[in-house]
């Protein structure tokens, strides 16, 4: 084990895990709208936007997230999208953890009991009404937990935007391997800013969850 | 530069056989993570604290940091050591560990939940503990997680598009060396994600006959 090389590249690896923490943040919220615009559809009285909602999360968990990265990024141009890497990240990451969180999220609507819908629409509240002051609140409690697990792999997912050159945690350890022969060292330092990262997290998935319980 | 799907019948040839390489390392890798994910969760329960508390750490490193990261140790970190991989080799190892372990700790919970009783009538009849658990016990909590390790086999088929990144010439390293003939990189990206998407509805098909199957058997 070389401490001495460690001790001298770790600044940069903290760097990159900024990097990695700004990706997952921008991904989160991101996904979250995706999520919540999916979560929508797949629940809309339209049949179309019911069909969309089903193909987008249908495709978009059925093939993996670094072919949608490179579609998006490499492709993108011939469709006129220009993106710079990082954008590109945000977005394909974004999009794909929307597809996840679409099922999260309409997983925890459909799992409030249907009586809660009639007695609001029987009191006399419109659809819209009966959803955001009646369902919504209730799933909002059940959702926290499954979109923590969400999280949890939309921070690993983040890695794979190394693939397309954008200067985060797993590029610079991939390029400290190249550059130094050293895998375990450099393994090691990203390993540890991960576990970091998802360990915060999860810690803060969890306060949030004991807060939003009833009892 | 618009989009000409024309280039496709030329490179095919490619694209098939990178669709080959990789339904062949999920198999692999899907076969290692069974087994891996049964054994692991055997070690993490039953295990003396000397094995079970490294293996317990291993596991969380394994599952707090991203599987590219974990590629990237194994390919290179074998060859530090002297041990010289083919990258197909290196892929299905690092595919099979990590999904092992997601796979152990599903066994684990299904392990726990077999009725006490069963250990005790086993031990009763004259089974050794070792036998008690590979005949009784192991097959009963398999049994009941098969539909959650589909759900972990799918995503090692998506997850296998990383291990281009060390050189297997998958579905995805494929279609990039045809980008990198044609320079039509949206068309093969397009056509490689069509592919996984069919071999993903293969595996969702074949996923319902064996809960299919389960269901019948009980």
């Amino acid at each position: 084990m070389d401490f001495d090389l460690m001790l001298r590249v770790y600044p940069f690896f903290i760097e990159a895990a900024g990097i990695t923490i700004l990706l997952s943040v921008l991904t989160a919220f991101l996904g979250l709208a995706c999520g919540a615009l999916g979560a929508a559809a797949r629940l809309s009285r339209f049949a179309v936007a019911r069909f969309v909602g089903a193909a987008y999360v249908s495709v978009f968990r059925g093939t993996p997230a670094l072919i949608q990265l490179f579609i998006l990024y490499f492709g993108g141009p011939q469709i006129g999208i220009q993106l710079d890497a990082f954008q590109a990240g945000v977005i394909g990451l974004g999009i794909n953890a929307g597809a996840y969180m679409t099922e999260t999220i309409r997983g925890a609507i459909i799992s409030i009991d249907k009586g809660q819908k009639e007695a609001a629409r029987t009191l006399g509240l419109s659809r819209w009404q009966a959803m955001h002051k009646i369902i919504l609140p209730q799933a909002a409690r059940l959702m926290v937990r499954p979109l923590g697990v969400n999280l949890n792999m939309l921070i690993k997912a983040t890695a794979l935007v190394a693939a397309i050159s954008v200067v985060e945690l797993t590029y610079t350890a991939q390029r400290y391997i190249g550059s130094t022969y050293k895998p375990f060292e450099m393994f090691l330092l990203a390993g540890i800013l991960y576990m970091i990262i998802i360990y915060v997290t999860g810690r803060a998935v969890a306060w949030l969850d004991r807060r939003v319980q009833i009892n | 530069m618009g989009l000409d799907f024309t280039v496709i019948p030329k490179y095919i040839d490619i694209i098939l056989l990178g669709c080959l390489w990789t339904i062949a390392i999920t198999v692999a890798a899907a076969l290692l993570s069974f087994f891996g994910g049964i054994f692991f969760a055997v070690i993490a329960l039953y295990a003396p604290a000397v094995i079970r508390l490294p293996f317990r750490l291993f596991e969380w490193i394994f599952m707090g940091t991203p599987l590219l990261l974990q590629l990237f140790l194994i390919y290179f970190g074998l060859v530090q050591i002297g041990v010289d991989l083919p990258a197909f080799v290196a892929g299905v190892i690092g595919l099979g560990l990590h999904f092992a372990v997601y796979n152990s700790e599903l066994i684990q919970t299904a392990i726990l939940s077999v009725d006490k009783g069963q250990m005790e009538a086993a031990r009763t009849v004259g089974l050794s503990r070792g036998q008690a658990l590979r005949k009784v016990i192991v097959p009963q909590a398999v049994r009941a997680v098969i539909p959650p390790i589909g759900n972990n086999m799918i995503a090692l088929l998506k997850d296998s598009a990383l291990v281009s990144v060390i050189g297997v010439s998958e579905l995805t390293l494929s279609a990039q060396r045809a980008i990198g003939a044609s320079y039509r990189p949206f068309e093969f990206y397009i056509l490689a994600a069509a592919f996984y998407y069919v071999i993903n509805l293969g595996m969702e098909w074949v996923q319902r006959k064996i809960e299919r199957r389960i269901a019948l058997s009980r």
